[in-house]
């Protein structure tokens, strides 16, 4: 039963914090002869090992800043590790911004098509899924509207019934349930309890510790790149919040 | 040799996504405009008449069929401007899926080559208006015209690919680029006489990856001829060539790419 989906092994990115980005030849070449090409290391996560079984929930705990964010982006491939190894066993469906992709000028049914493309679905698995996106999004009187007539919650509506369309192996979910109407963030949780309920593993982020505890069966506990724990979701939470 | 593997793996779940962007961009770029249609057309058109009554009337070059002549040229050089062009942008202009989604980042480029296919598509039928209205004749070559098209998207996404991947880093290479296009274009037989640059200098003609491709266009085109075996073996071997370096220029930074976007 204890299968590992996720193997993370002292896992740390560095970023270059330099005040000034240099993005252009005319730059270079300007800091070059006045030798002011700084690079400031920045490491933003430094030396985290955890490994998340099959059908675990687990919440990432932290302030702003703490990597929360930059962890679920190596965990989706979007990052590399500067060191460490990371393994994922399955596929995933990032959410760290609802409607990432969509096209502000194409209609809501060209963006399930382009969206789904962008999950690695093809047209005639979108085919099948399409009127239940739009349904679950309540967006039915304006699907051939484009994008750019929207309200920012009918959009986030769109994004996440595509990224909860297909029941994923890993969903990771990074504060993006503030959006929508109270109504909507109910249906939302009790998507994603659905799909926590199919076996599926979901990491998710969020700053509220009620709903960390409503959904996580496990959680780890950022500081400023570092690991300070991980481990029993009430535990861990217990200790965040006595800090 | 997994490595490899895995690519093609990674391209085949991939190809749907391919095929939506170049419909998106399909889409944005003529939606709501049948004019946006006409234009593609009409714009060749307008500048082959301004092109020759230039370089006809002004210049006296002796070119036979000087409309069809600017035309093989201009369409295939246009389509390559256009083509490195928005594939230069791309990684930018994907920037927001980049930072959200793991997705193969060659896509962007890619797309865009090929939906300035359409273009390229357009172009020709307007060279088509242009030979019947001056009465060249269609010969039977002219069929080979997607050979030679092929051999210009392979060059185009192998150059796009270094430019895509020197713009996230170097922002002003767009700039540059523009200025660079321009010289390359008068440095290209697309208005004067091949034979104008031949003499002087035969060895900087044949360093001209476009020169070998117009040549192409233009023996199908006008002169009835069949490339030669050698012909078409050149052209292949120059777009292999930018699309190998092309793919490892780019594969080589595309993870540091996200630091930068």
């Amino acid at each position: 039963m204890a299968q590992p989906i996720i193997e993370v092994q002292d896992v740390s990115i560095m970023f270059n914090k330099s005040s000034e980005k240099v993005d252009s030849i005319k730059e270079y070449f300007v800091r070059l002869v006045k030798h002011q090409l700084m690079f400031e290391e920045f490491w933003a996560l430094k030396n985290i090992s955890l490994t998340i079984e099959k059908g675990d929930a687990v919440g990432i705990v932290g302030l702003n800043g703490s990597g929360k964010s930059t962890l679920l982006k190596i965990i989706a491939g979007v990052m590399k590790p500067t060191k460490g190894t990371i393994k994922v066993h399955g596929s995933v469906a990032p959410m760290i911004e609802l409607g990432a992709g969509f096209d502000m000028d194409l209609s809501a049914r060209e963006n399930i098509y382009l969206n789904g493309a962008v999950l690695g679905y093809s047209r005639t698995e979108m085919d099948k899924k399409a009127e239940s996106i739009l349904d679950f999004a309540e967006l039915w009187d304006f699907v051939d509207v484009p994008l750019k007539n929207y309200s920012s919650g009918m959009v986030a509506r769109l994004g996440f019934s595509i990224a909860t369309a297909h029941i994923p192996d890993i969903l990771i979910v990074d504060e993006v349930l503030g959006v929508g109407d109270y109504k909507f963030q109910e249906k939302c949780e009790k998507r994603i309890n659905e799909i926590v309920a199919t076996g599926a593993t979901v990491l998710f982020v969020s700053h509220s510790i009620q709903q960390v505890e409503k959904l996580c069966k496990h959680a780890l506990w950022l500081e400023k790149g570092k690991q300070v724990m991980y481990g029993d979701i009430l535990d861990v939470c217990a200790a965040y919040m006595n800090q | 040799m997994r490595q490899i593997a895995g690519s093609i793996q990674g391209f085949m779940k991939y190809k749907n996504l391919l095929y939506e962007l170049v419909i998106r961009d399909i889409k944005v770029r003529y939606r709501r405009s049948v004019l946006g249609v006409l234009w593609t057309i009409l714009n060749p058109i307008l500048m082959m008449i301004v092109m020759t009554i230039v370089f006809s009337t002004l210049f006296r070059f002796e070119i036979e069929h000087f409309p069809i002549y600017f035309f093989c040229g201009n369409i295939i050089f246009s389509f390559m401007v256009t083509a490195t062009s928005d594939a230069l942008q791309s990684i930018l202009g994907g920037a927001s899926l980049i930072k959200k989604v793991y997705i193969p980042k060659y896509i962007f480029p890619v797309s865009k080559v090929l939906s300035s296919g359409v273009n390229l598509f357009f172009s020709y039928i307007a060279m088509l208006l242009v030979m019947i209205a001056t009465g060249v004749e269609f010969h039977l070559t002219m069929l080979l015209t997607p050979i030679v098209v092929f051999y210009v998207m392979l060059f185009s996404i192998g150059l796009g690919l270094i430019l895509a991947a020197m713009m996230v880093f170097f922002r002003d290479i767009a700039h540059l680029y523009g200025v660079f296009t321009m010289a390359w274009m008068y440095l290209t037989p697309i208005f004067y006489p091949v034979s104008l640059l031949a003499e002087k200098s035969h060895w900087f003609l044949t360093l001209n990856p476009m020169y070998h491709y117009i040549s192409y266009m233009r023996d199908i085109t006008l002169y009835q001829t069949i490339p030669s075996l050698a012909e078409n073996l050149t052209c292949l071997g120059i777009s292999l060539f930018f699309l190998i370096i092309g793919l490892i220029f780019f594969y080589k930074r595309q993870d540091k790419f996200i630091l930068y976007i």
